[in-house]
């Protein structure tokens, strides 16, 4: 599973700084997410993982720098545009729509890969029966795939918690994402669904589509990621193969407060 | 529900005939004032459809949502009225009115785009009075709308020789003017409902409810989250647009003075408390909260009748029982008297979710 062949680069984040008044998030971070790889962020609480999720994704438009997507310049792209253009994301804080059914949170997600307006939602040709037809469908693929097909009826917000992190994985699939960033998808799962997590995120590389990953749980990262970057204030302090960074000295300090375990 | 066809068209055409008969025996046992009623019931589920795609789908408090309705009815009476002795066919002019409120509904809407919540109905509440004001102003130095007088002597609606103004007798029925706005605000209430199931059940739909629900996941997952609130707006306001140029013709007399903040208070009330984003939902609140204040009339008779004098005036009874329906609503059913419930889809072997939205 390992990416031996080098493959080019499918997002290249080029010295991306971001300030909140006195607080430099991030500073100058570069980082080169190659095609078909899985992509660890790593770092302690407030190292700027997720703002550097929200810049890459149009939530925050960086101070300096850019992200480079496919050859193209991302900067300046309003979230729907980066999401059209490929990235599609989960959040950190479950951010489903919640009386939603499952089925409507993906079918939701199939939106920027359809066409039909006002005239063809109140017409209901048939043009507009065959692509609803398509979202359903492909929106019970999905909710197969992730293996919560059986709760498809339910309202999201009375899903297991598990269940709504896979329900999040879905939505985002259903963006037809060439990049899929998933922001800490196994926080507050047992050990179980945490293997259970790691094979669908196998599956879903397996089927082409390129994983960035921030999480906390090193066994997971270590496990799965090809290459992992580490944040720590902001900063990027390293980035190589997981068992490399592992042993690193910056690492271990940044983790454990300059005290060798 | 209904599985068998042959059963179905017959629960339709049941419907229909009820629907059909209903003015005619409305006048013969309530009183033709009950049938205008009726007619003033169904302008508002119009108007509450709209307001319910803007608030109930897309989730966007607008406090002023009466302004459209001003506009459609202004657009309306200005073009077939003596007011500058214009008087173009409602054929012409219903149409017009949906797109001049739907050119208000994005550019009120455009400011408002960065606001949420409170803000946004603040905002809007306030664009609702500069319309009211506007037009309750625009008689001097170029008289337009006669101000405070309002437009007096509008068209009714007429096709050919038939103004829907007089009273006709066909068949041995008596078909007055009540009766005949009754079939074409009916139609037009059907159409409302019609286009607002199918937008709810749509593309469109699941992107405006997705954008109540979670703003920034919807932009995420590739939703334009700009254009989409436009959309609703300009939607909505559609809906009040017709309605307004209904309202004028029905009326034959309109001034600023129809269009109040306690209006656009009214019609987000029947779509709350019917069951904000249910059009069923809706479609009961407008005719309650219509009906309602008229049956409470009634009170004051009776009051006379069984104790001898009035202790409480009708219309103070009208606002205690509402404040007290909308306390009793907030405490036991607050999703509204008929919530919208997680669509059930033909699912094998799914029962579907009916819980209400908490």
């Amino acid at each position: 599973m390992s990416a031996s062949t080098v493959r080019a680069a499918l997002l290249e984040a080029r010295a991306i700084s971001k300030r909140f008044g006195g607080l430099s998030a991030l500073a100058e971070v570069s980082l080169t997410v190659a095609r078909g790889e899985i992509f660890g962020l790593i770092g302690p609480n407030g190292a700027g993982k997720t703002t550097l999720f929200n810049v890459l994704t149009g939530l925050h438009a960086p101070d300096a720098g850019e992200c480079v997507f496919e050859g193209e310049p991302l900067t300046g792209l309003k979230p729907y545009r980066i999401a059209a253009r490929g990235i599609a994301r989960t959040f950190q804080n479950i951010r489903l729509f919640a009386n939603m059914s499952a089925l409507e949170n993906v079918m939701v997600g199939r939106h920027v890969r359809t066409r039909a307006g006002v005239p063809g939602a109140v017409l209901r040709g048939a043009a507009t029966r065959t692509e609803e037809r398509e979202i359903t469908h492909r929106a019970l693929e999905l909710l197969d795939y992730v293996g919560i097909a059986a709760r498809a009826a339910q309202p999201a917000y009375g899903l297991a918690y598990g269940d709504q992190r896979r329900l999040e994985i879905a939505r985002a699939l259903a963006t037809d994402p060439k990049l899929l960033a998933l922001d800490e998808p196994a926080a507050g799962m047992n050990a179980t669904e945490r293997a259970e997590l790691a094979r669908l995120l196998e599956r879903i590389r397996a089927s082409g589509v390129t994983l960035l990953l921030i999480e906390h749980d090193v066994r997971l990262v270590m496990g799965l990621c090809d290459r992992v970057a580490v944040l720590d204030y902001g900063r990027k302090i390293a980035e190589g193969a997981p068992p490399a960074v592992q042993r690193d000295p910056a690492v271990i300090e940044a983790y454990l407060g300059g005290e060798i375990a | 529900m209904v599985t068998s066809p042959r059963l179905r068209w017959a629960i339709w055409l049941l419907a229909a005939a009820v629907l059909l008969a209903a003015p005619f025996a409305i006048d013969a046992v309530l009183g033709r004032a009950w049938v205008r009623i009726v007619d003033v019931a169904l302008l508002f589920i119009l108007l509450a459809l709209g307001l319910n795609i803007v608030v109930g789908f897309a989730g966007l408090l607008d406090l002023g949502y009466i302004a459209f309705f001003a506009v459609g009815a202004y657009c309306y009476a200005l073009l077939a009225s003596p007011q500058f002795d214009i008087h173009w066919s409602f054929v012409l002019l219903l149409p017009l009115g949906a797109l001049v409120t739907a050119v208000f509904g994005v550019l009120l809407g455009a400011p408002t785009l960065r606001l949420r919540g409170d803000y946004l109905a603040i905002v809007t509440l306030g664009f609702g009075e500069i319309i009211r004001i506007l037009l309750n102003n625009l008689n001097r130095p170029v008289n337009i709308t006669n101000g405070p007088q309002g437009i007096t002597l509008i068209d009714p609606l007429a096709v050919g020789g038939i103004a829907l103004n007089k009273t006709y007798s066909v068949a041995g029925l008596t078909i007055a003017p009540v009766h005949g706005y009754y079939f074409v605000f009916l139609a037009c209430a059907l159409a409302a409902i019609f286009v607002s199931l199918r937008l709810e059940d749509s593309r469109i739909g699941r992107a405006w409810i997705a954008i109540r629900e979670d703003e920034v996941a919807a932009a995420a997952m590739g939703i334009n989250t700009r254009d989409l609130k436009l959309l609703a707006f300009a939607m909505g306001a559609t809906f009040g647009g017709v309605a307004g140029g209904l309202f004028a013709s029905f009326q034959g007399f309109v001034s600023p003075e129809s269009f109040t903040l306690l209006d656009s208070i009214m019609v987000l009330c029947m779509v709350v408390l019917g069951g904000m984003g249910n059009v069923g939902g809706v479609v009961l609140g407008a005719a309650l909260l219509t009906a309602l204040p008229e049956a409470l009339r009634y009170t004051g008779p009776l009051q006379e009748d069984w104790l001898g004098e009035v202790y409480v005036d009708p219309s103070d009874l009208r606002m205690l029982l509402f404040g007290l329906a909308l306390v009793l609503m907030m405490q036991f059913r607050p999703a509204g008297l008929w919530p919208s419930s997680t669509r059930r889809r033909e699912l094998t072997g799914a029962s579907g979710a009916t819980e209400g939205r908490a």
